[in-house]
Parts: C-alpha cells; sequence; structure tokens
C-alpha cells in the first residue's frame, strides 16, 4: 500500500503539486491524468525521491521513503520514465538487467530473466538482446524501457506515459500484458496516461490532475458518472462517455437467460464490444459462449450513469 | 579505404626510413649544400624519434588524468562553483607560451626532459578540459533521470553512464593535445630534451635544410598518423552508442 500525504512541491513561488493526498492500495493500478504540466510527473517523481517534497510524505508498507536511502529506495521501485531513456551504450540486454545487477542477482538469474521479459513484449530474445537501443524502433525501445522497470519484479512500479509510441495494436497488448503481470504479481501500480481510455481500461482508481491539485480520485465508474469539476467531465470528454462506461463492465455481469443467432462473445469481452458486435452484425441479442444472452437493451440501460447509480 | 591504404604506406615509409635513414640520403642530398651531410647522424633518428614519444606520451596521459579529473570535479554538485577557477587555469597553461614555461622551469628543475614535460602538461589540459566538460555537461536528461531513477549511486553513474557517454568526446580532446604537443614538443631541444628538435635545431644552426627536412618529416607523419589513430578510436566510440 502505499500513502501520499499533503505532498506539496514549490519551484520558486508556484506550487506545481499542491496538498495532494492518495492512497492506493497493494495490488491497485492508479491512473494519473491531467493536462501537461498538471504536475503528474513530479508527483511521481516525488515518490520514489527524484524530486524531494516542499512538504507532505510518502508512506510505503507504512514506512515513510524520507528514511530510506534514495538509490536504494529507488531500487525497489519500478521506474519507467517518460521516454524510454534506455543507456545508448548498453545492450537491451543490459539495460533489462540494470537493477537486478544493482541487486546482486546471479547472471543465470539475470539472464533468464532478459529473455523471460523480451518474450513477454513479442521481442525474439535471440534476436534483441544483444542489439543496442539505437537499432531499436520507438515502439521498441520503449517496451525495453518498461521491461527494464518491472525486470527486479518491484512491488511497486511507476510508469509515465510507458506507451505514447507504440500502435493501437501492440499498445493494446501491452496494456493486456502489463495487466496480467500487475494482476499475477500484485504489484502496486501508478501509471501517468494522457488518454483516458488507457486510464479507463486499466486503472482501478483514477486520479485527476489540473494546475497541480488532485480533482477526483475514485474508480472508473465514478469519475465517469459523477465527474466533480466541469474540468473532469472535459477531460472525459461527454461524447465517449457511454462508451467508456461500457467498457469497464465485461459480458459475463449480464448474461440474461435465452438464445441468439449468429456468432458468440467471449464472457471476458467488455460491453462495449458486444454493442459494437450488435451495431455491426444488425443483431439485437448475441449469444455468449458457454452459455446465455446479452440483449441490446441490457446494454443501453447499462451505458446510461442512472444504472448505475441504482446498483 | 584509400584513407587507410595511404596511412598504411605512411607507417611504412616512416618506418623504413628511421631503421635505415641512410638509404633514403639521395633523397635529401638536393637540400644540402657544400657536401654537408643529407642525414643526420649525431644521435639516431630512431632513438630520438622514440624518446620524442616517450615524452609526448607521458604528457598527453598526465594533462589527460588531470584535466579529466577536473572536469568530473567541477561538474559534481560539490564542486561546480569552482568551474570558473578550472576554466581559468587551463586557459592559463594555454596561453603562456611554452618556451616561456621552458624558461622558467629550467632554473627549478634543470636542464634536461623535466621542464619539455611541464610545458607540455601545461599546454595540452585545456582541449581535454574543455571537451570532458562538454562531454560530462552535454548528456541527455532522460538517461541521467533513468540512471538515477534505477537507483544507481552517483559513483556508479559517473563510471557506467557518464563516463562512457562522454568518452568520445574525451577522445577529440586528447587527439588534439596529441597533435598540439607533438609539434610543440620539438622545442623541448633547446633545453637539452631528447626531441625530434635537434634535427631541427641542428640543421637551422648549420643552415643544413635537409636536417630541418627530416626532422619536420617524422614528426608531421607522426602527427598525421596519430590524428587518424585517434578518429578512427572516436567514431568506434561513438558508433557504440549510437552516435556514428
Ligand atoms: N525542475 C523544475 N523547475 C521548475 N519548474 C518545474 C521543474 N520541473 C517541473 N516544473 C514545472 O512544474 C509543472 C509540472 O510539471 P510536470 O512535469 O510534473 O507536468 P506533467 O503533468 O508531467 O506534464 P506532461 O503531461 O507534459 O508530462 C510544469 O509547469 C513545469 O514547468
Ligand atoms: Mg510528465
Amino acid at each position: 500500500m502505499i500513502e501520499i500525504q499533503n505532498l506539496t512541491r514549490i519551484y520558486g513561488t508556484t506550487a506545481v503539486v499542491k496538498d495532494v493526498s492518495l492512497t492506493v492500495e497493494t495490488g491497485q493500478i492508479a491512473a494519473l491524468v491531467g493536462t501537461s504540466g498538471s504536475g503528474k510527473t513530479t508527483l511521481l517523481r516525488m515518490i520514489n525521491r527524484l524530486v524531494e517534497p516542499s512538504a507532505g510524505r510518502v508512506l510505503i508498507d507504512g514506512k515513510d521513503t524520507a528514511e530510506i536511502e534514495p538509490h536504494l529506495l529507488r531500487r525497489q521501485i519500478g521506474y519507467a520514465i517518460q521516454g524510454h531513456g534506455l543507456f545508448p551504450h548498453r545492450t537491451v540486454a543490459q539495460n533489462i538487467s540494470t537493477v537486478p545487477r544493482l541487486l546482486g542477482w546471479t547472471q543465470d538469474q539475470h539472464r533468464a530473466r532478459v529473455d523471460e521479459l523480451l518474450e513477454l513484449f513479442q521481442m525474439e530474445p535471440a534476436d534483441f538482446r544483444d542489439r543496442m537501443p539505437h537499432e531499436l524502433s520507438g515502439g521498441q525501445q520503449q517496451r525495453v524501457g518498461v521491461a527494464r522497470a518491472l525486470a527486479a519484479r518491484p512491488d511497486l512500479l511507476l510508469m509515465d506515459e510507458p506507451f505514447g509510441a507504440l500502435d493501437p495494436v501492440i499498445r493494446a497488448k501491452a496494456q493486456q500484458d502489463l495487466r496480467d503481470i500487475q494482476r499475477q504479481l500484485g504489484t502496486t501500480l501508478i501509471i501517468v496516461t494522457h488518454d483516458m481510455e488507457e486510464a479507463v481500461t486499466l486503472g482501478d482508481r483514477i486520479a485527476v490532475m489540473d494546475k497541480g491539485e488532485l480533482l477526483q480520485y475514485g474508480p472508473p465508474s465514478e469519475i465517469l458518472t459523477t465527474p466533480a469539476t466541469s474540468f473532469v467531465s472535459d477531460l472525459i470528454g461527454t461524447g465517449d462517455r457511454p462508451f467508456r462506461l461500457l467498457s469497464l463492465t465485461p459480458v459475463a455481469e449480464i448474461i440474461a437467460e435465452g438464445q441468439a443467432e449468429g456468432a458468440e462473445i467471449p464472457r471476458e469481452a467488455s460491453l462495449r464490444d458486444a454493442l459494437a458486435e450488435c451495431l455491426w452484425s444488425g443483431r439485437d441479442r448475441l449469444p455468449v459462449e458457454g452459455g446465455g444472452i446479452v440483449t441490446l437493451d441490457s446494454l443501453r440501460a447499462q451505458a446510461a450513469p442512472t444504472a448505475r447509480a441504482a446498483e | 579505404m584509400t584513407g587507410r591504404v595511404l596511412m598504411a604506406v605512411a607507417l611504412l615509409f616512416l618506418l623504413a626510413f628511421l631503421a635505415s635513414p641512410e638509404s633514403f640520403a639521395p633523397l635529401f642530398e638536393p637540400f644540402t649544400r657544400n657536401n654537408a651531410p643529407a642525414i643526420y647522424t649525431q644521435t639516431g633518428l630512431m632513438s630520438l624519434t622514440l624518446s620524442h614519444l616517450g615524452l609526448v606520451l607521458l604528457a598527453v596521459i598526465a594533462s589527460t588524468l588531470i584535466a579529466v579529473t577536473l572536469a568530473i570535479l567541477v561538474t559534481r554538485p560539490a564542486g561546480r562553483e569552482f568551474l570558473p577557477l578550472a576554466r581559468t587555469v587551463t586557459s592559463v597553461g594555454q596561453t603562456f607560451p611554452p618556451v616561456a614555461v621552458l624558461a622558467l622551469a629550467v632554473p627549478v628543475m634543470g636542464f634536461g626532459a623535466g621542464p619539455t614535460l611541464v610545458a607540455l602538461f601545461l599546454y595540452g589540459l585545456l582541449p581535454v578540459f574543455e571537451n570532458a566538460l562538454a562531454g560530462l555537461t552535454g548528456q541527455s536528461p532522460q538517461v541521467q533521470e533513468a540512471a538515477r531513477g534505477m537507483g544507481l549511486t552517483p559513483r556508479q553513474r559517473l563510471w557506467q553512464v557518464e563516463l562512457p557517454l562522454a568518452l568520445p568526446v574525451i577522445l577529440t580532446g586528447v587527439r588534439l593535445t596529441a597533435v598540439i604537443s607533438l609539434g610543440t614538443a620539438t622545442i623541448g631541444s633547446t633545453v637539452a630534451a631528447k626531441t625530434l628538435g635537434e634535427v631541427i635545431i641542428a640543421g637551422l644552426l648549420s643552415s643544413n635544410t635537409a636536417f630541418v627536412l627530416q626532422g619536420g618529416m617524422v614528426v608531421g607523419i607522426i602527427a598525421v598518423l596519430i590524428y587518424e589513430g585517434f578518429q578512427r578510436l572516436e567514431q568506434f566510440a561513438a558508433a557504440r552508442i549510437g552516435q556514428g
């Protein structure tokens, strides 16, 4: 669990982070969204003490980070920086194994870890292991940057727009993989993103920041249905709101009895996928894998905020 | 490719000349007058060349070590305030004429290699220092951020990230210093250091252009070879970090 308490950072006379408090439970993902310059990166960097807070404190599992040597603290926290920041004079494998080597892993251990991570990110180890960073595409560099952050299996992971340079297909895959790894290992993750879509798909909680202040912190459905300020609703974008809401729930949760024609939809597909499939194939009910159906009516009901409020 | 062939030819020519200067006498005879000797034989050219190179090597190693150390110190948070001072010291070292250094050093150190080493050392500080400074300060902020963020200590960052990344630029500085020192070392002969300057000075004193030419030629060829060699090294170092 990570507790951020009244964190403030002042540069000159302006507070770029103002009295921010939030708690992320162990194993949860918090997505940090906000416009450019709202203080997201600064907030993140105060957690691993790359920036010292002007006021306030950060507790990790109850322990005040101010009491831990900065370099030792940072080895415990995975950090994927904005832009990949790979070491240009080190191979992909050396880059990824940076923290494991600092922590004194054996060569066999970190080699195995490098291959495991490369495979996870769809990069053939034999091909990529010994390349230099400048021999990679932007997207590949970014994935290596994320792999490097994950290498020592940290309990806490900080990521600053890690998927910015990825194309939509690989991005979706990388998000899915990150989510899987995070669930598997119970990692606590704080991820900064410009992309509301990403925040909604990944985040267990979303934190919205503006001009250094934390405007709202809550589960995605709450942010979508009851935005705290007009800034938050602007950020969500009213046009996409119903679809984002639908994307939060898997089909499995609203299965009804019945029969339907046509191709089946997987249980773990989101309601948004189901709606898209209904519209695209012109059906008003879809069969679900393993039995049952979803109806267009039930999807419509789920897309309105009132349905959530009544729950 | 032609460059490489040319360098190989130059190197072979130089080695052949040093191994057996007498065989090249016909080449220099046109530059002598009154049947003066065409080749300098007072001291062996090979031994002069080796001691010349030895002096330069020592001086360059010393300037490089000191200049890089200085550049490291003034780029650390604790040493930042000494940056202007270090700049002044190295600039003065460069502007103060080596001849004047010799004149000042001889009374203290006596004749021989000592004063020449001091003059070369001072003269060679600036190029290495300025380049090391540029190399250490001009690094990608993202790479620095990553190095800190991964939990490297300041010392680990210096040795594992900053210095390797600054290496190509530092090498450029060392190259400049080496080439400058190679030429400047010739004046050491005026205070009895064994360098190729001896041949040139002998030529000047006896109005024997052939001596001046052969002394100058050996220094010149070595300078070109060192210049080229260093450039190769720099290219290699730069290519390794993706700047090739
Ligand atoms: N070292 C610094 N000195 C002075 N001001 C700074 C410093 N670092 C950041 N700032 C300012 O603090 C504000 C917040 O910066 P920060 O990098 O946290 O924004 P961000 O939300 O991450 O933006 P982006 O989405 O563009 O990455 C900006 O206005 C920035 O100019
Ligand atoms: Mg940022």
